[in-house]
């Protein structure tokens, strides 16, 4: 049967829909008195915001703040060089998902490794992992696994089925990463070096995707601890014009709520198998170094340790480095993951630092602040 | 510039471009390569000259192969500087343990695609390689054709001339991906892989005055469009939902995370022309493929940029594609 995907998407891009909410937006932000800053967590909503030129649809007082939602780009560089000499060992085979192979370490990108002989593969779906590793009996495959609460369940499946297929060549490097913490982080920032009071989010434009597994609930503290408004949105542009509505009716009628804009997926409690699998394989870790950002408590997974033997962080654990990487001192991808700054703004943007050659996290990935903003550019 | 060759250096894009540059220009330059066009005009204008190396996987795909892909590509380049396909080379780098039988489907389907484009191979040359030296088999064509049209350039486009494509955009692209191993989809799209001397053949009999003319290849229409703009020193303003794609490419972009102006063809061409031009070379190509359309015009809003307009009133630049091309991760 052909592909039919066209009603996942046709009607989130109808030009008349997106204008009447442009107009709606518009009439409502005339009502309120000051400037609104609206985080999107997430590095999709930022590419469909840029790729669309929504902000160009926006009043003067409705701001897009970028957040650090792509997992690509907050992969500090020991994580990156862990990658890196794990690919360069002889019998591995190092597999991961698209972007990350172009994520600079301190000794190169992946795609550098595998310019220099080592077996890197991306997949589109880790379960193709079990076909590298059957087909390659000779060879430890090791999956580095990256992502938010939308590609962990993959990764947790995949554990199960290399257990329950007793695989004996597949392996784990895991680096997976959770929203809530950092968007506290963001807020309220246990870090002294960085005044993250100064923050300028006044509510948050939550990634649909997370919530289909984690259920909206996990926004709960954000309306009642925090005071930001908080609506759970969908990524075509339809949704994020319907979820600033949301928020700016919110901040009009005074209220500061968790709401659901993308209704047709996103439950309360989300996917409760999925989470159980989650919580079947993995454990938070007390800190999780974020590029940019730097460590942010519980914000990280790893292996439970009766997996010990999957792990290839405890399996290399001898030629894997430990030195702590400054981030490049001219780059101030912390400040934009923040919300504190935007791409333009860096003195190295689009000069020093372009996606052909990124200094900066928001760089790499296009999904990254700084790549949407040097591809799509603002006409406005 | 990275100190070693990365696959991003083959995309058509702009690590493409630098290497091409950085490297090769810079120590061939003379003024025919620095045209820098599909196909060297040789001879006082009146021979077209090129080459090109086929390497795809997989080699069979649903509507093509790597020999029709082989002969498409070299007459195309040629026809894309208006000459008729006359000699082609054939060169082959095989894989110890090729099938012979594939071997030959391969060439049957390279003669076929000759007879369309009334051109032979006149010379050749076989290589056979050590099992995991290269990934099963690659193959060179060089092509001579005489020029029939004269003038066509990147860099003649001025303001108020109108750009057109000659069919629906990405198919090739979006065939390759959905042919590869790890991605089970279950499609029913074609390369649109096809020799375009007959449709450039239409556009000269019809007297349509051709300004530019580039088969969307690698970097797809993307590239043509953003190359365009630089060599002419003008802006290109395309309206995005006049851009013919078909709703299964559609599908495979949303799920892959592409653009169908970024995806690869192998049979669809971006044709400037005079305004006046405009419906009469239209009329032509749509007796070939009705998705044919006119995408846009040429101005002066932001030199050497290519801008895409939506419905809903907002613009966008639309780059050259950078990297390789990877699926988005979430």
């Amino acid at each position: 049967m052909p592909l039919e995907l066209k009603n996942l998407y046709d009607n989130f891009r109808d030009g008349e829909t997106i204008k009447a909410y442009a107009k709606m937006i518009a009439e409502d932000a005339a009502k309120l008195d000051r400037t609104i800053n609206i985080m999107e967590v997430c590095g999709g909503h930022t590419h469909t915001i840029m790729k669309f030129g929504l902000p160009q649809l926006m009043p003067k007082n409705i701001n897009f703040i970028h957040g650090p939602g792509c997992p690509v780009c907050i992969m500090p560089k020991e994580r990156v060089d862990h990658a890196y000499v794990l690919a360069m060992q002889e019998d591995v085979i190092l597999v991961t998902l698209g972007d990350m192979i172009k994520v600079p370490g301190s000794n190169g990108s992946l795609q550098d490794a595998r310019s220099k002989g080592a077996d890197v593969r991306f997949v589109y779906s880790p379960m193709e992992c079990l076909k590298i590793a059957e087909e390659n009996p000779d060879k430890k495959v090791i999956f580095f696994a990256i992502g938010f609460e939308t590609t962990t369940p993959m990764t947790a499946v995949l554990i199960d089925q290399t257990i329950k297929q007793n695989v004996p060549n597949l392996f784990f490097h895991i680096n997976h990463v959770t929203v809530p913490e950092v968007m506290q982080e963001l807020i309220d920032s246990r870090d002294e070096h960085v005044d993250s009071y100064n923050n300028k989010i006044d509510a948050f434009l939550g990634p649909s995707h997370v919530s289909v597994i984690s259920g909206s609930r996990i926004y709960e503290p954000f309306p009642v601890d925090y005071k930001r408004p908080v609506v759970v949105s969908g990524f075509e542009p339809v949704d994020v014009m319907q979820g600033i509505s949301m928020i700016v009716k919110q901040f009009v009628e005074n209220r500061c709520e968790l709401e659901i804009q993308y209704t047709r997926v996103v439950t309360e409690e989300g996917n409760l198998n999925a989470q159980a699998l989650i919580e079947k394989y993995f454990e938070k870790v007390d800190l999780f170094k974020w590029r940019g950002l730097g460590n942010v408590p519980r914000s990280g997974l790893k292996l439970r340790d009766e997996y010990a033997h999957l792990d290839a962080e405890v399996i290399y654990k001898d030629v894997l480095p430990i030195a702590e990487i400054e981030d490049h001192k001219l780059c101030i991808c912390g400040d934009i993951l923040r919300g504190m700054a935007k791409p333009p703004e860096c003195t190295i943007f689009g000069t020093a630092c372009k996606p052909t050659s990124p200094l900066g996290s928001c760089m790499v990935s296009s999904e990254g602040a700084c790549a949407a903003y040097y591809k799509y550019g603002n006409l406005l | 510039m990275n100190k070693t060759i990365t696959i991003a250096h083959g995309n058509g894009g702009e690590e493409n471009n630098e290497l091409i540059s950085k490297i090769f220009y810079k120590h061939f330059a003379n003024d025919t390569l620095s045209k820098s066009e599909d196909a060297a005009v040789i001879e006082e204008g009146k021979l077209a000259f090129t080459t090109d190396s086929y390497t795809v996987s997989p080699l069979f795909f649903p509507g093509g192969d790597i020999g029709k892909l082989a002969v498409c590509g070299t007459c195309n380049d040629l026809a894309m500087m208006g000459a008729k396909p006359k000699y082609l080379t054939c060169s082959v780098i095989i894989e110890e343990g090729f099938s012979t039988r594939e071997l030959e489907k391969i060439v049957r389907s390279m003669k076929q695609e000759l007879d369309i484009n009334g051109a032979m191979v006149v010379s050749g040359d076989t290589k056979v390689v050590p099992r995991g030296s290269i990934d099963k088999l690659f193959i060179n064509t060089t092509g001579i054709g005489v020029i029939e049209q004269k003038g066509i350039t990147a860099s003649g486009l001025t303001e108020g001339m109108s750009i057109l494509v000659s069919r629906d955009v990405g198919t090739h692209g979006a065939t390759i991906f959905a042919a590869r191993e790890g991605i089970a989809l279950d499609s029913s799209i074609q390369t649109d892989c096809a020799s375009l001397y007959p449709q450039i053949k239409a556009l000269i009999d019809a007297e349509i005055c051709i300004i530019a003319l580039r088969d969307a290849t690698r970097g797809g229409v993307a590239a043509v469009l953003n190359e365009w703009a630089k060599s002419s020193k003008v802006c290109i303003e395309v309206e995005e939902d006049k851009i013919p794609v078909q709703e299964e490419v559609k599908g495979i972009c949303e799920l892959l995370g592409f653009e169908a102006v970024n995806l690869a063809n192998e049979g669809t061409f971006v044709l400037a022309v005079a305004k006046e031009d405009e419906s009469r070379a239209l009329e032509v190509l749509q007796k070939t493929h009705e998705t044919s359309a006119c995408i846009g015009t040429v101005t002066l809003l932001h030199k050497e940029k290519v801008i895409i307009n939506t419905s809903w009133g907002t613009k966008r630049f639309l780059d050259l594609p950078t990297g390789e091309l990877l699926p988005r991760i979430c």
